[in-house]
């Protein structure tokens, strides 16, 4: 019997049956069904994909809120002309790589107030918009030494590889981590948004941590092939990608909504096609953190 | 049917039941796959217990009129047993996947069935005469006690006996699938078949079983990037170089194996683009495709996704023919349907003789006809309330909304645990074959013979039964 009253349309009851569905299939009889599991992770994707755009949209909206607060409570300590010359220094520098459409406009904001000298008169009459985002791009720059970006959802995000180039992209993902053994939750994040904020990769990547690395998912690990050579285990071909570490559970910790890491960057096939902001990154490295978990995600991994 | 028997309506009876009586159906009954042979005679039947079953149709006798065309059973044999790999600690389902008959080329009769893993040549056999009157023998096969009292040698005679049939297996194909194999498909040369698992697909030869050729071969270098399956597979009816297969995500590929010796590059490649507007997060289920079958004349094929049937002319690979709705109604519970598994049904379809008609299962025990030709369609139920013998089956109508009419059933009313997954149409007649959870129904046109299977219970073996048989 069908009851759509009962039935949850939401991206996130369907992340979680999708993931209790393949994580189910570990124990069913005759193995893993390889055709469920792929569209089971159609599922997953297409309903990662809307949470994913649900979240940043309300982040933006917030952000946006507390950007219009900010000035409202201090613009009116501030000099203009101080605000102006520290632009001035800083824009150079904090324009860096700008990519998207909104760091363009970011700089876009920043720049000819810098360079004009009425820029003064430009920054008091300045809309809402461009003030905060002076502000921001200050806030951004006065901390070059540290580690941590700050993106525009004002919460710290420890910065990834160095190595980025603007094809790369930075991306914050949000992913929460399941451990398939010990159920426990761990909200994790890498990178920082891309379209939001536009500082030096070179400049704030010096006391970077070591980048964490994402986890990738092989589906050929639970079909192994007589001619491919396994690890100690048929199970254990893990290739450590990206694992990113974070324990800012800001966004949302308590519920369900679990999105193992491991399908952050598996199925890339699926995921690349998508304009999306979800790109793998090579070759980084795990934090401290992430290597004290790789344990549980060995277990988890092994189960496929 | 219109078509074969000319003229008259979607007129259906049921003719037979074959089941257990019982409501409590063992998993091992279950029926997984049905298949006619190629004159329509013999009809087989594997389940999930990894069992066989074979029915052959009654001869006309005036003696029995009324049993003119019923099916009974005429063998009954394990196929496959459950195994356990080792390396990958994975258990091997016994389930039969699919049956396929060869062309019958001498008295016996020929099979391959297929589990996950292993695909097994069968031979069924009739014995109905035995050697009488060995001299070092006994009648019961024992050695006579003292072979130095021989004074004279006789010549064994046959004499007949009671029918025995005998199913051996011949031959036995195995370890070539690394993935779960969904299909196999006799060829028209009759000696080579082909069989396909989620990524690749080989050619074997009926005769040899320690080496087969793989022809496709779609699994990424990197397993991450896996976007799609293969789900379906056969070969053309008449021409041996040509076979398609069909994927998850809705296409179907056609492929010359003249052209080169693996046929990863398609000589044809069938699909519809998506309708954006209907896109949901289940579009890519929905649109794979779990069935394809080539019609008997060779020009069409047909495709099951799980709402729809399909029809394709092999000589446009834009878009389909013909586009016949399934169960519609399902589109706005699909939610629901995957939380239940349903949505991962593999529904399969056939063609009647004539390719006029089209028929596929559907939930409720339901299943549905399309004529073609002028496209009226039929929901029917098999079901034992309505099998009364030789009364006609009533049209079933689902009632997707709004006020619902008398004899209609509501969307919501529908048994979603009883589904009509395998169908079997006659290659020549008006007989249809209809596996329900647990009941395997066949139901012939009024104007041809009725019919109604029962699956033998586990219980009771047939193979007493099939002795003596005739």
């Amino acid at each position: 019997m069908i009851n759509t009253m009962e039935c949850a349309v939401d991206a996130q009851s369907l992340i979680s049956i999708s993931l209790r569905k393949i994580h189910n299939s570990r124990t069913q009889r005759g193995g893993i069904k390889l055709h469920k599991n792929l569209l089971v992770s159609y599922v997953l994707r297409n309903a990662r994909q809307l949470y994913m755009s649900e979240k940043y949209a309300e982040i933006y909206r917030m952000q946006q809120y507390e950007e219009v607060m900010t000035v409202c409570n201090e613009i009116q300590e501030l000099n203009p002309l101080d605000l102006a010359e520290d632009c001035m220094e800083q824009s150079g520098d904090c324009c860096g790589n700008g990519g998207g459409s909104e760091p363009a406009s970011l700089c876009g904001a920043l720049l000819p107030a810098s360079h004009t000298a009425a820029q003064s008169a430009h920054i008091q009459t300045a809309t809402a918009c461009s003030a905060p985002l002076s502000l921001h791009a200050e806030e951004v720059c006065k901390e070059p030494d540290t580690s941590f970006y700050r993106s525009c959802c004002a919460e710290p995000y420890p910065v990834s590889n160095c190595d980025f180039s603007p094809a790369n992209g930075m991306h914050c993902n949000k992913t929460t981590v399941l451990d398939l053994d010990t159920h426990v939750v761990t909200t994790v994040e890498n990178g920082y948004l891309h379209q939001d904020c536009c500082a030096p990769l070179q400049q704030c990547c010096q006391g970077a941590q070591t980048p964490a690395k994402k986890r990738k998912v092989d589906f050929g690990y639970y079909v192994t092939e007589p001619e491919e050579v396994p690890d100690f285990t048929p199970c254990k071909r893990a290739r450590f990608d990206d694992f990113s570490c974070l324990n800012s559970d800001q966004l949302d910790s308590s519920n369900i909504s679990n999105l193992i890491s491991i399908f952050g960057s598996g199925f890339t096939g699926l995921v690349s096609r998508q304009a999306d902001f979800e790109q793998t990154l090579n070759g980084q490295f795990c934090s401290t953190q992430a290597l004290a978990s790789l344990g549980a995600w060995t277990r988890a991994i092994v189960a496929f | 049917m219109a078509g074969v028997g000319g003229g008259n309506d979607f007129q259906w009876c049921f003719s037979q039941v074959k089941g257990a009586i019982d409501e409590d159906v063992a998993e091992a009954d279950i029926i997984s796959t049905v298949e006619f042979n190629y004159s329509g005679d013999l009809l087989a039947t594997g389940d999930k217990g990894g069992r066989v079953v074979i029915f052959q149709r009654e001869q006309e006798s005036k003696n029995r009129p009324h049993s003119r065309g019923e099916y009974n059973v005429y063998s009954t044999f394990q196929s496959h047993e459950p195994e356990f790999d080792y390396l990958k600690s994975l258990e091997i389902e016994e389930k039969i996947n699919k049956i396929r008959w060869l062309p019958q080329q001498n008295a016996a009769h020929f099979l391959l069935s297929t589990n996950d893993k292993t695909i097994k040549l069968w031979k069924i056999s009739e014995r109905d005469k035995r050697a009488e009157g060995y001299n070092l023998k006994d009648e019961e096969g024992r050695l006579r006690g003292d072979p130095f009292r021989i004074t004279s040698l006789r010549v064994p005679v046959l004499m007949p006996m009671d029918l025995m049939v005998e199913a051996s297996p011949r031959r036995i194909f195995a370890n070539a699938h690394t993935y779960h194999i969904n299909s196999i498909s006799v060829n028209s040369d009759h000696e080579t078949y082909l069989s396909a698992d989620d990524l690749r697909i080989n050619l074997w030869h009926l005769e040899i079983t320690d080496r087969s050729f793989n022809i496709v071969d779609i699994k990424p270098a990197n397993m991450e990037e896996l976007t799609e399956v293969i789900t379906a597979a056969e070969c053309h009816p008449h021409q041996c170089n040509v076979f398609v297969y069909s994927s998850s995500k809705g296409t179907i590929r056609l492929c010359d194996m003249r052209a080169a010796a693996l046929c990863d590059r398609h000589t044809k490649f069938f699909e519809e683009p998506e309708d954006p507007s209907s896109r949901s997060f289940f579009s890519e289920i929905i649109s794979s495709i779990s069935d394809v079958k080539f019609s008997h004349s060779g020009r069409y094929m047909m495709t099951r996704d799980y709402l729809s049937v399909k029809v394709w002319d092999l000589n446009m690979e834009n878009r389909p023919v013909e586009t016949y709705q399934v169960h519609e109604y399902l589109r706005s519970k699909l939610c629901s349907l995957y939380e239940n598994d349903c949505i991962f049904d593999k529904f399969e379809c056939c063609w009647n003789g004539s390719d006029s008609a089209i028929m596929t299962g559907s939930y409720n025990n339901f299943f549905r006809m399309f004529d073609r030709s002028t496209r009226r369609d039929i929901t029917l139920e098999a079901s034992r309330e309505s099998s009364k013998p030789r009364a006609l089956l009533k049209p079933r109508k689902v009632c997707t909304g709004g006020k619902r009419k008398k004899d209609e059933i509501s969307v919501d009313s529908l048994d979603f645990n009883k589904k009509i997954l395998h169908t079997a149409w006659h290659p020549k007649e008006n007989v249809i074959a209809v596996a329900a959870t647990n009941n395997l129904s066949s139901l012939p046109d009024v104007s041809a013979t009725l019919y109604l299977l029962a699956k033998p219970p586990l219980k009771n073996p047939p193979l007493k039964k099939m002795l003596g048989r005739r």
